[in-house]
C-alpha cells in the first residue's frame, strides 16, 4: 500500500511543475529538432526555428546552411511535433480509459484499441469506405475501430456492474491478437491499395513519415478532448468512487461513460492513424504523473498530457539514432520499456489484493 | 412528507434483492432499517440514493420524481455514506472530501476559499483536521469511514442516507459518529446493523427480511424479545434502560433461555 504514495509529503505547486514542463517541452523541441543520423547543434536549430517566428524572425540573420534549414524544418520539426502530440494524445487516452474502467492498467494497447483501430483503418483502405471524406477517412475509420474494441472490451469484462480487471486484461489480449490478424492477412493480400502503410507500421507505429498535412486533425482533436476533459475533471474523479458513489454525488454515470469512450476513441483513432500504435505510452505516462502529483485528474490531465509528448519525442529520437542510418520503429523502443513498467505494476497490484 | 418510497422492486439478474418495500421518511426524522444480512437493506438504500435504478416503484423527494431528477439535483439534497470505500488511485484526504462539493459546482466553476474553508470545517468535525494532507489509501478502515462521513457533510444537504455507516468503527467513534449526526438535525435514513444503537438514535424503524418491510414503529414498538426472534431468530432479553430511557437488548446464547 505504501507505494502509493506520493514522492513529495508536501504537494508540490501545480503552477511551479506545469511551467518546468512547458520549459522542458521547449528544450525538447529545439534538442531533438537538431538530433538524428545527421545532428544539427543546438544553437543552429534555434536560430533557425526563432528565424520562423513571426516578429523576432527577421532579426536573425540566415548564417547556416540550406540542408540543415530543410532538415530541421522540414523533415525534424514535422516529426517531434507529431511525437508531441501523439504522446500527449496517448496519455490522455489512457488516463480516459483507466477512469472509464477504474483501473491504472488500462491502456489503448494493451486493451487492444490500437489494434482494433489499425485493422479497421487496413479495412477502410481496402474497400474505400470512407474514401469520400478524402485525408480524413483514414482517421475516421481508426476511431469507428478503437470505438468498436472499447465497447466491446468493456462489455465483455463487466461483470455484474463491475469490472472484474482479469477478464479485461484477458479480452484485451483476445482481441488484439484477433484484429493484429486482421491487419496482417489485409496488409499482406493487398498490397498495393494500402499505399505507404504496411503491416509493420500498424503494429509497431512510426513517427519517421511525419509531415506537416499529419499534424492538423490529431491536435485539433488533442485539444477538443483535453478542453472536454478539464471541464468535466470532478465527474471523472468521482468516477473512481464507483458507479453508485459517482450517481449519489450528482453524476450522470452513463452519460460520462458514454463521453469518454467517445474522446478515448477519437484520441487513439486519430492517433494511430497517423503514427500506427505506440503502446504503453497510455500506461506509463499516467502512473508516473499520479506518482508525482496524485489522482486529481484536474493535475493529472495536463501533466500527463505534457510528460506524454516529451517521452514520445525522446524515445522517438533514440529511435533514429541507435542504428542510425537505419531507424527502429518508435513503438518497439516504447513496447521494451513500457513491457517491464507493465508487469511491474500487474505485479504490485496483485500483491495489494492480497 | 419528505421521502416516499413506494412498491419498490428490484433483482440483480434472476435473483430478487427487494421485492416489494414501500417506506416514508419525514423531514427532520432519523428512520432505521434493520434485517438480516442480504434482506434488501443495501439495495432500497441504493436506490433512494440513485446508485441503481430501480425495476418497479416510485420514489418521490418532497414530492418531486426523484427517478426523474437530474442527478446534480438529487446530490443537492441527499448526502450518502455507502459500504464503497475504495479509490483506485491516490487521493489526499482533503481531496477526497473536497469531492463533497461537486454537486454545488457547475461546469466551469472553480474551488473558492468557501469550498475550503467547508472542507475544513467538516475535517473538524470529524477530529481529522491533522490528517488532512494524507494519502487517503494508507488511512485505516475505520479513519477512511470518518474521511467518507466528512465528505457527506461537506456537501451540505439537509438529508443523509447512510448505509452502516459505523460499519468499521469501533464503539468510540460509533457513538461518536451518531452523536454528530444527530446533532446535525437533518433528516436521516440509515441501515443499521447494531440494533442497540438503532434503538438509541432511530425515531422509526422499518425492519426488512427477504426483499420486504415486515415491520415499521418505533424502536420500542418493533424491537421486542418475540420480534427479534422472528427477524434473526436469537433469543434475547429485552429491557428499558434506566439511563437512556430506550430499548436495551442482551442477546442470549444458547442455554440461557429467557
Amino acid at each position: 500500500m505504501h507505494l502509493g504514495k506520493h514522492f513529495f509529503e508536501k504537494a508540490p505547486d501545480m503552477r511551479l511543475i506545469l511551467l518546468l514542463l512547458l520549459l522542458f517541452s521547449l528544450v525538447t523541441l529545439v534538442l531533438a529538432t537538431g538530433l538524428g543520423p545527421v545532428s544539427v547543434s543546438p544553437e543552429t536549430t534555434a536560430r533557425i526555428l526563432m528565424s520562423r517566428i513571426p516578429g523576432i524572425g527577421s532579426s536573425i540573420i540566415p548564417d547556416w546552411e540550406q540542408l540543415d534549414q530543410n532538415i530541421v524544418l522540414g523533415l525534424r520539426l514535422p516529426r517531434v511535433c507529431l511525437g508531441m502530440v501523439v504522446g500527449a494524445s496517448l496519455s490522455v487516452c489512457g488516463v480516459c480509459m483507466q477512469a472509464l474502467v477504474r483501473n491504472s492498467l488500462a491502456d489503448p494497447f494493451i486493451l487492444g484499441v490500437s489494434s482494433g483501430a489499425s485493422a479497421f483503418a487496413t479495412l477502410g483502405m481496402l474497400f474505400g469506405a470512407f474514401s469520400f471524406l478524402g485525408i480524413y477517412s483514414l482517421s475516421i475509420s481508426a476511431f469507428i475501430g478503437s470505438a468498436v474494441t472499447i465497447l466491446f472490451v468493456y462489455g465483455i469484462s463487466r461483470v455484474k456492474g463491475r469490472i472484474n480487471i482479469t477478464q479485461l486484461l484477458l479480452s484485451g489480449v483476445a482481441v488484439s491478437m484477433i484484429m493484429d490478424g486482421v491487419t496482417s492477412i489485409i496488409t499482406l493480400s493487398a498490397p498495393n491499395a494500402l499505399g505507404l502503410h504496411n503491416a509493420e507500421f500498424w503494429m509497431s507505429g512510426s513517427l519517421a513519415s511525419a509531415r506537416w498535412a499529419y499534424l492538423t486533425l490529431p491536435l485539433a482533436v488533442l485539444l477538443l478532448c483535453m478542453a472536454v476533459l478539464m471541464i468535466n475533471y470532478r465527474g471523472l474523479n468521482l468516477l473512481l468512487l464507483g458507479d453508485e458513489s459517482a450517481a449519489a454525488l450528482g453524476v450522470n454515470v452513463r452519460q460520462l461513460q458514454k463521453l469518454l469512450v467517445l474522446l478515448a476513441s477519437l484520441m487513439a483513432g486519430v492517433t494511430i492513424a497517423v503514427s500506427g500504435s505506440i503502446g504503453f505510452v497510455g500506461l506509463m505516462v499516467p502512473h508516473f504523473t499520479r506518482l508525482l502529483v496524485g489522482g486529481d485528474h484536474k493535475k493529472v490531465l495536463p501533466v500527463s498530457a505534457l510528460l506524454g509528448g516529451i517521452l514520445v519525442v525522446w524515445v522517438d529520437v533514440a529511435a533514429r539514432m541507435i542504428i542510425a542510418p537505419e531507424e527502429l520503429p518508435v513503438g518497439i523502443l516504447t513496447a521494451v520499456i513500457g513491457g517491464p513498467v507493465f508487469i511491474w505494476m500487474l505485479k504490485r497490484s496483485s500483491g495489494e489484493k492480497s | 412528507m419528505f421521502l416516499q418510497v413506494k412498491d419498490l422492486r428490484y433483482s440483480y439478474g434472476e435473483t430478487e434483492a427487494v421485492e416489494q418495500a414501500s417506506i416514508q421518511v419525514d423531514r427532520g426524522e432519523f428512520v432505521g432499517i434493520i434485517g438480516p444480512n442480504g434482506s434488501g437493506k443495501s439495495t432500497l438504500l441504493k436506490a433512494v440514493y440513485r446508485g441503481l435504478v430501480p425495476d418497479r416503484g416510485s420514489i418521490t423527494l418532497e414530492g418531486e420524481d426523484l427517478l426523474r431528477m437530474p442527478y446534480k439535483r438529487s446530490a443537492l439534497q441527499m448526502a450518502v455514506v455507502g459500504q464503497e470505500h475504495e479509490i483506485p488511485f491516490d487521493f489526499s484526504v482533503e481531496e477526497v472530501v473536497a469531492m463533497g462539493r461537486a454537486p454545488h459546482k457547475r461546469l466551469f466553476d472553480i474551488d473558492t476559499k468557501k469550498d475550503r474553508d467547508i472542507v475544513r470545517h467538516a475535517l473538524e468535525c470529524l477530529g481529522m483536521e491533522g490528517l488532512a494532507k494524507r494519502s487517503y489509501l494508507q488511512l485505516s478502515g475505520g479513519e477512511k469511514q470518518r474521511v467518507l462521513i466528512a465528505r457527506a457533510i461537506a456537501q451540505e444537504s439537509g438529508f443523509f442516507v447512510l448505509d452502516e455507516p459505523t460499519n468499521h468503527l469501533d464503539i468510540s467513534y460509533q457513538l461518536q459518529i451518531f452523536d454528530l449526526i444527530k446533532g446535525l438535525g437533518v433528516t436521516v435514513l440509515a441501515a443499521i446493523h447494531d440494533l442497540n444503537l438503532a434503538s438509541l438514535y432511530c425515531d422509526r424503524l422499518y425492519v426488512m427480511k427477504e426483499g420486504r418491510v415486515i415491520m415499521e414503529g418505533t424502536p420500542e414498538e418493533v424491537l421486542t424479545a418475540q420480534n427479534i426472534y422472528r427477524i434473526y431468530g436469537v433469543q434475547s432479553s429485552v429491557e428499558i434502560h434506566r439511563l437512556t430511557g430506550k430499548t436495551s437488548i442482551t442477546f442470549l446464547p444458547e442455554g440461557v433461555s429467557a
